[in-house]
């Protein structure tokens, strides 16, 4: 038997997916532009043998039924949303074909800044953006493009321009974005123009198959039932109302000036994503000889506090990195919440043999103080312990400290710093007293900290010397 | 590996490279942040995507596209760009899309700060969006779990084809810990629902509309299926001093690890306290949770919020035995006297 007339290949034969009983028919109303648009696409997907690549999203609005027509990949989305998804796709799967099917509701409406974005990205995506001036599946309500004076459920007296304002030039507006490569408006208003829809449906897809970026056709497109017109009628209205504002023309055409452009995918074994994810090697922890940390420096609660630049936080990162490479539990909290406000930054952190509960340090073993806000606020009883180690900056502060139950070192940092040439070593100064008087962090596990935790290299032995400067301080006081 | 000392937003990013995410769609907000920037940095020197998108409503579709191609991906915001995801959330569920969700969440409603709060409870574990449908909840406490749950949460998210939230606090997020990295999964196959944009995958649809009644009720009771096997297969929960605690005391997130001192403190003052500490906030370990009521002389449960997750306390105690709550909440968090202090009250 000779077949005169079939389908396309990019539809079902057979639309096994609809419910309805008649399952070679699609559920458009009599005189519908959809089922057009549909054909035309599923022409050139057959034309151009793509319909295993291609993924069809189907939007909401009369066509939210998309998927039981075309014999291609079917995602289904929310209202507007198809550019989003259709990125998702693509770029997840550039080799994928991913057509967006969207209404003048969905497209222009709830999707603006969807639409605007993917196009403002050169998204290599091709949209069909379907423009009959009416909200089609709820029943006839206005639309951005709804024509001015158009009655409409939402609009009974006529679309009114101090209003509703002006109806939205989809194309128009797109082509103000450098990223877009093709846009046209067609229109399904007499076979002539259908002919010219349906090249610009192939040239929008081959556009995307190149790897040449955004494509999107308008396509001016009849809705009888909510227009309350007959099919006849309503073709003829496109011609006399909708195509007086609608222009239909090329809006803009790049492809020839555009390189084709697809992201490669680069696939890594398993070393190679290690090192790229900057993983540290495997390597043995720093033997410390605990017999010589007193009692009351062991298992410290850290409170480090000074003004921001002042390196605080890096100076907590250090003890708790090289406490973590001697083999214990450690955290680092920075000032989070209502205490970072009054100019101070400041840094929590503890250091374990067991396992931490609390992060926050609410009453410290340990003051760090680098400025005279802080020593005044955090050596108050209800910061510190009784019997605690503080550790205060007398380059910056003035003032003695009025606690008198607890261990000082009082140390210049911030001028043997600037003795030294720069003053952001202030905080490896007070590292190495930290060292020295404790015991608890030694030299090899500071210098793993020093390799990992600080960006420049170049200040690797300022720092070194730095923390001998604050060692030997120590060491002369007693 | 050995270890390496990092922020728990960063330890998220790791680990879902390590776990295989291909692609990551999000939107600056603080206190989640960092993991865009870490996102930014380290998908596109392992090959794969990541977009900043142009909001958080558009975020979660790329989410919902990309895992309609079948590959692992991921999005993360903070509390307000969670209400906006809601709409994505319910369809991704709706659709069987599994996905990773992460929400650092920080102090509402409205505006309201940026400092660590657990106000999201609702919107996470009890929906948020519409209809019927439920996250699978993972409430990291370190930075370690920040890495394990994200990992075990993509394993999850695809065992049960929906969407997995990791529900932190900006505590958890900011703080860094020492943190051992496994190795890199490696040969997974894409599964055989996704719309691959080849031959094989061609008849498949991803779809969340079932326009007869039955037939949504019949998609209904399948995903509520999913629902009731996790709360079979998939409760997990930790236990600190609990053996022969009369106090049971349930936080999750920030909150248990002040707990745990609070708990150390009551035991040297006598008291005998315990944490229940829910790692699946859905499920939830209700049955764990009543199992103490034969045991002990109350509950004392404490969030970072006026009180979400303690109404699932008292769902599952059943009126058995007292559960007393206390809650801080716009961002202050309670200091582990103040816990002690609560639990003292009412031992």
């Amino acid at each position: 038997m000779n077949i005169f007339l079939r389908k396309p290949k990019g539809f079902y034969d057979v639309y096994l997916r609809s419910p309805a009983s008649d399952k070679t028919n699609t559920h458009y109303c009599p005189g519908c532009g959809h089922g057009i648009i549909h054909k035309l696409i599923a022409q050139a997907i057959e034309d151009f043998d793509i319909k295993d690549r291609t993924i069809m999203i189907s939007p909401v609005g009369c066509s939210v039924f998309v998927y039981y027509y075309f014999d291609t990949g079917n995602v289904q989305v929310a209202h507007g949303r198809a550019p989003a998804v259709a990125t998702g796709l693509k770029r997840a799967n550039p080799d994928s074909i991913v057509i967006s099917y969207q209404g003048d509701g969905d497209l222009a409406a709830i999707g603006g800044n969807n639409i605007m974005q993917a196009a403002n990205r050169g998204e290599n995506i091709t949209v069909f953006f379907v423009n009959n001036a009416i909200y089609g599946m709820t029943g006839g309500q206005m639309a951005p493009t709804t024509m001015i004076g158009q009655k409409t459920m939402t609009s009974p007296y006529g679309r009114n321009i101090y209003n509703e304002g002006y109806p939205l030039k989809v194309v128009e507006l797109l082509a103000t974005f450098e990223a877009t490569t093709y846009l046209e408006r067609v229109s399904i208003m007499d076979a002539a123009s259908i002919n010219k829809a349906r090249n610009a449906v192939r040239k929008a897809i081959q556009c995307q198959i190149d790897n040449k970026g955004f494509s999107l056709v308008e396509i001016l497109s009849t809705c009888p039932s909510n227009w309350k017109m007959s099919p006849v009628e309503a073709k003829k209205w496109i011609k006399t109302d909708m195509i007086t504002y609608f222009t239909p023309h090329v809006t803009k055409d790049k492809i020839n000036e555009r390189e084709s452009h697809k992201v490669e995918k680069i696939r890594l074994n398993s070393e190679e994503t290690k090192s790229k994810l900057d993983l540290p090697e495997k390597r043995d922890l720093v033997k410390i000889d605990m017999s010589s940390v007193k009692e009351k420096y062991k298992n410290p609660r850290i409170k480090i506090a000074g003004f921001g630049g002042q390196g605080v936080l890096i100076l907590g990162n250090m003890l708790a990195i090289a406490g973590m490479e001697e083999g214990f539990n450690v955290t680092w909290l920075p000032s989070y919440g209502p205490e970072m406000r009054g100019g101070t930054a400041n840094c929590h952190v503890r250091i374990d043999e067991k396992p931490i509960g609390a992060p926050s340090v609410a009453k410290a073993d340990v003051l760090i103080a680098m400025n005279k806000p802080s020593l005044e606020k955090f050596e108050k009883e209800e910061y510190l312990e009784s019997g605690a180690l503080l550790i205060y900056n007398t380059t910056l502060i003035d003032i003695e400290p009025s606690r008198k139950d607890v261990d000082i070192i009082a140390i210049p940092a911030t001028k043997m710093a600037d003795d030294m040439g720069d003053l952001k070593v202030a905080n490896m100064i007070i590292i190495g007293a930290y060292m020295e008087k404790t015991k608890l962090i030694n030299e090899e596990a500071l210098e793993r900290a020093l390799q990992t935790g600080v960006k420049r290299k170049n200040l690797m032995d300022l720092n070194k010397k730095a923390i001998k400067a604050g060692m030997d301080f120590v060491k002369n006081l007693k | 590996m050995a270890k390496q000392f990092i922020k728990g937003n960063d330890a998220i990013v790791k680990g879902a490279l390590l776990a295989g995410c291909e692609c990551y769609f999000g939107y600056p907000i603080t206190p989640a942040s960092e993991i865009a920037h870490a996102a930014a940095k380290y998908f596109p020197l392992l090959g794969r995507v990541f977009l900043q998108a142009e909001s958080e409503i558009a975020s979660i579709q790329m989410v919902y596209g990309a895992s309609s191609a079948g590959r692992r991906v991921m999005t993360a915001s903070s509390s307000p760009g969670i209400s906006l995801k809601q709409e994505g959330i319910s369809y991704c569920a709706g659709s069987e899309l599994p996905c990773v969700i992460i929400d650092i969440s920080r102090g509402g409603p409205g505006l309201g700060n940026i400092a660590p709060e657990q106000s999201d409870y609702f919107q996470i574990v009890k929906g948020g969006g519409h209809g019927a449908y439920k996250l699978l909840v993972l409430a990291p406490a370190s930075a370690q779990e920040m890495c394990d749950l994200t990992m075990l949460a993509f394993d999850l998210a695809e065992k049960y084809r929906n969407p997995v939230c990791i529900l932190a606090d900006g505590y958890i997020g900011q703080m860094m810990e020492p943190v051992e990295f496994p190795e890199p999964l490696t040969g997974r196959e894409y599964p055989d629902w996704a719309v691959l944009g080849n031959k094989e995958t061609r008849q498949n649809l991803i779809n969340s509309i079932y326009l007869d009644p039955i037939e949504l009720e019949n998609h209904i009771l399948k995903l509520n299926g999913k629902y009731e096997r996790m709360k079979k297969e998939e409760v997990r929960f930790e236990k600190y001093k609990t053996d022969d605690a009369e106090i049971i005391c349930i936080g999750y997130g920030v909150v248990s690890r002040l707990l745990k001192s609070a708990i150390d403190e009551c035991r040297n003052k006598g008291i005998k306290a315990g944490l229940l500490r829910p790692i699946t906030l859905f499920p939830f370990p209700e049955k764990e949770i009543r199992n103490f009521a034969e045991s002990c002389k109350s509950y004392f449960v404490s969030e970072l919020s006026l009180g979400q997750m303690v109404e699932d306390v008292k769902l599952a105690v059943n009126g058995l035995k007292p559960v007393h709550f206390y809650g801080r909440t716009g961002g202050v968090v309670p200091s582990v006297t103040e816990l002690y202090q609560q639990i003292e009250k009412i031992r």
